[in-house]
């Protein structure tokens, strides 16, 4: 029997996706739920699964665009019945049923033929090599001569479309503050160890941020809260998104609930989407439906910036690098870990004095987390 | 107590020793069943090695022979000894065979030495006289390898009726021999006793020698093998012989129209093809069936029909060549343990060991015409090449193929002296995709016999400097 492969619908607002993987080529004997293919939309890479077992026959190939409810092949379910049906009825084989999938059943195919040979050839891939693009003679060239010509990603094409139409469709600015790190690191210094048996996950800056933030989205509901048409909607909880950045591109993974968090809640639900963004394995679903967005480009050595609103939220928080400063103190000099922080806004629906106040709410947090305690 | 592995091996030869050493070194627990008393396979014991061994020699010996008064070297009595020939072949393969063991015992590999047959798809028996051993593993791979086919009507004697296995152990030169066959060991062996002054006559189906080369190569070699003496009766069928004690007489048909006629030799070659071999192995026990051709059916991860066996080399589709075998031994290793290996099969080389060598690799321009590239190719030919002139080794020419619309190198094909060490350069070549543009870039040492791939990749682009 023949079992249907469908591109499943995708979420929100996507109709198309790119093949950008077949794992599994044609005449592969696949098990149920298996991976056969990975598509890429706008947003994310998402993996199709074999929805039968049996002999897989795909009628697209890689790169292909695909549309929602497409059918893009079949598993033939008669093939494996053969398989698994003849030795079992020959030799005796005890344990044969309580097998586990095999592992190797979900890499790529290790025998490449002939018509895979001419199909990368007849189209070519950019990944491949930069050579294997068809060349016009005598451009070559130039094209040799140091230039590099790619085509964007799906994924790169929504960040730079949306991205455009921030700058262009919101009054953003952004409001700096600056944040003494020194009661963070000595916590961190102090309980880390404990803190990492308790819970078995790091305790990272990140949950003092987002602790921080939810307790400001609290004190200040317009920063949680967007415009849609004519009107003004308010989040009833603090969701947070919170960027991680991959090879391949931003992911802004949605930390839900942060006021009802605890501190390992928090590394813990972002460790798992760290995890998930290496791996392409993060879905629509994770990073759907946020109020504001925490972003840190002090990993990367970044010391101030102006963080790019992501769209329809109304605020971000730019981290940066932790730098000791010469700052004065109780009218002395002293050396402090300093961070700078910048909050991008929409002052379309946020004033200036609220922002101000939001930024220092976060800052007065971090400055003393005790104040998280107390919900100041 | 059955012992018990992560993986058992069927067959040492190149697939299966390769296959069982990676396995060894990724952390399996790996044994070996060969039926053999040594390890290596065809390849080792009564192929690739030992006819490499003979051609060496018997080159040599005819070199000198033909072209030794023009090289100024002069022997007034130059003969040969065919029985330290073959001594030397032994050696050869002895010392092979230990290199092998070493191995398997550096990597603590167990060898049971049987033949090996399924009982379940979880364990195998091994019979090594009356005694029989029972293991059990979680992964079998099959590497069984392949055999000579025989011509129907005339099993092989291995005196007068020979095999590869056959021609490669004789005791003296035949005065004549008829090779049934014009492949790659048809002409190799046929080669050997024809430069120690057999009188050697090949009788070919096709209408070409070695039919898998690019057609042009192949009608090259057949000229320059005829001006070595051999001959050649081509679309021709053998329909039946006689053989006695003296000699062998053949008789042949003419495929265009149906003549028939008849050769006398002292000895018969047949090397019509070799079939997967896969006897007494109880496929049947564990649900596998071979295919029309005898070969067991795999996916792309060398599965087959059962999952947790597997089946690489000769045993399974593609060229019977050992390298392949090695490679997929590798690859199948890698698989076993979780890895994502990838083989290239379009990168695979093929070798003739004749003088001149014959290799090639990637598509010939007819299978590149039929797969719908548009096509421009290049040659050189060798007695334009410095070296070439230099070591009087001016016979046969390079010719690449490309695909006009990309520039990407299909095919690349070399009739010439050290063609089997010079291909390597053109694997790579069609590993990488590279575009001919690219290859015509590299800068090659001169003076040597590979400057004419270099000129061959020029003159696609028309732009050959020694031409």
């Amino acid at each position: 029997m023949k079992v249907d492969i469908k591109v499943p619908p995708l979420g929100e607002s996507v109709s198309e996706a790119m093949v950008s993987r077949i794992i599994t080529p044609n005449g592969t004997i696949v098990s149920q739920d298996q991976e056969i293919l990975e598509l890429e939309t706008d947003k994310v890479n998402q993996v199709l699964y074999a929805p039968a077992s049996g002999m897989i026959q795909l009628s697209v190939n890689q790169e292909q665009t695909v549309s929602v409810g497409d059918v893009i092949g079949y598993v033939d379910s008669s093939v494996a019945k053969q398989v698994v049906s003849e030795p079992v009825s020959v030799a005796p084989q005890p344990i044969k049923e309580e097998k586990q999938p095999e592992p190797q059943a979900q890499q790529p195919g290790a025998r490449k033929n002939v018509e895979e040979f001419v199909k990368e050839i007849k189209q070519p891939k950019q990944q491949l090599a930069p050579s294997l693009q068809p060349v016009v003679k005598q451009e070559s060239s130039i094209q040799s001569n140091g230039m590099k010509r790619k085509k964007m990603s799906g994924l790169r094409k929504t960040i730079a479309q949306r991205l455009v139409e921030v700058k262009n469709t919101t009054a953003m600015l952004t409001t700096f503050n600056e944040v003494d790190m020194s009661a963070i690191m000595h916590i961190r210094a102090k309980e880390k160890d404990d803190f990492q048996v308790k819970h078995n996950v790091k305790l990272g800056f990140m949950s003092f941020f987002v602790k921080a933030a939810a307790a400001a989205l609290k004190a200040f509901p317009e920063v949680n809260a967007f415009i849609e048409g004519d009107d003004i909607v308010y989040f009833s909880s603090c969701d947070i998104g919170v960027a991680v950045s991959t090879d391949k591109g931003l992911f802004v993974p949605v930390v839900k609930n942060c006021e009802n968090l605890s501190f390992s809640g928090v590394e813990k639900e972002i460790e798992r989407f760290a995890k998930k963004a290496k791996e392409g394995s993060i879905a629509i679903d994770d990073m759907r439906g946020g109020g504001f967005t925490i972003t840190n480009g002090g990993v990367f050595g970044s010391l101030l910036s102006t963080p790019i609103l992501n769209p329809p939220q109304s605020t971000i928080l730019g981290m940066h690098s932790i730098v000791k400063r010469a700052v004065v103190v109780h009218d002395e000099i002293v050396i402090r870990p300093m961070m700078y922080l910048a909050l991008s806004y929409d002052h379309r629906i946020i004033d200036g004095k609220e922002a101000v106040q939001f930024l220092v709410h976060i800052k007065e947090s971090l400055e003393d987390p005790s104040r998280l305690l107390l919900d100041l | 107590m059955e012992e018990s592995f992560d993986v058992v091996i069927i067959g040492a030869g190149p697939a299966g020793y390769v296959a069982a050493i990676r396995c060894a070194q990724l952390g399996l627990k790996t044994a070996c069943i060969e039926k053999r008393m040594e390890h290596g396979g065809t390849c080792l014991n009564v192929g690739c090695i030992p006819s490499k061994t003979l051609l060496y020699s018997s080159e040599l010996y005819h070199t000198v022979h033909s072209q030794g008064s023009s090289l100024g070297i002069v022997t007034p009595s130059l003969s040969f000894d065919f029985q330290q020939m073959m001594k030397r072949k032994r050696d050869v393969i002895s010392s092979l065979n230990e290199g092998i063991k070493g191995l398997f015992k550096k990597n603590k590999i167990t060898h049971f030495i049987g033949s090996a047959s399924f009982l379940s798809s979880e364990s195998i028996q091994i019979f090594q006289g009356p005694t029989t051993t029972i293991v059990r593993a979680k992964k079998f791979i099959i590497a069984t390898g392949s055999e000579p086919t025989p011509l129907p009507f005339l099993p092989f004697d291995e005196r007068k009726v020979l095999s590869s296995t056959g021609a490669l152990s004789l005791d003296e030169v035949p005065k004549s021999l008829i090779v049934v066959g014009a492949g790659v060991i048809g002409v190799e062996l046929g080669s050997v006793y024809a430069r120690l002054g057999s009188h050697v006559v090949f009788l070919e189906f096709l209408d070409k020698i070695c039919p898998m080369f690019d057609g042009s190569i192949s009608k090259s070699f057949q000229d320059i093998l005829q001006k070595q003496g051999m001959q050649f009766h081509l679309s021709s069928k053998v329909v039946g012989a006689e053989v006695s004690d003296k000699s062998v007489i053949v008789k042949a048909q003419k495929n265009s129209d149906a003549s028939l006629f008849s050769l006398e030799a002292e000895a018969i070659l047949v090397s019509i093809g070799r079939r997967p071999y896969t006897e007494g192995l109880g496929l049947d026990k564990i649900g596998v069936l071979t295919n029309a051709k005898g070969q067991i059916p795999v996916d792309s991860m060398f599965r087959t029909s059962c999952s947790n066996v597997y089946a690489i080399g000769d045993v399974i589709d593609g060229p019977m060549l050992a390298h392949k075998a090695s490679e997929e031994g590798t690859c199948v290793a890698e698989v076993i343990a979780g890895h994502t290996p990838s083989l290239d099969y379009i990168a695979i080389p093929n070798v003739v060991y004749t003088h001149p060598e014959l290799a090639s690799v990637g598509l010939t321009e007819e299978e590149a015409k039929s797969l719908d590239f548009s096509v421009t190719t290049g040659s050189y030919f060798f007695k334009s090449n410095s070296r070439g002139k230099c070591a009087q080794q001016e016979e046969g020419f390079v010719k690449i193929i490309v695909d006009t619309t990309s520039d990407i190198v299909l095919g690349i094909h070399i009739l010439g002296a050290h063609a089997s060490e010079m291909i390597t350069l053109a694997v790579s070549i069609i590993h990488n995709r590279m575009k001919c543009e690219d290859l015509s870039s590299l800068c090659f040492p001169h003076p040597t016999l590979s400057e004419a791939i270099k000129e061959a990749a020029l003159s696609v682009h028309k732009k050959a400097i020694h031409k």
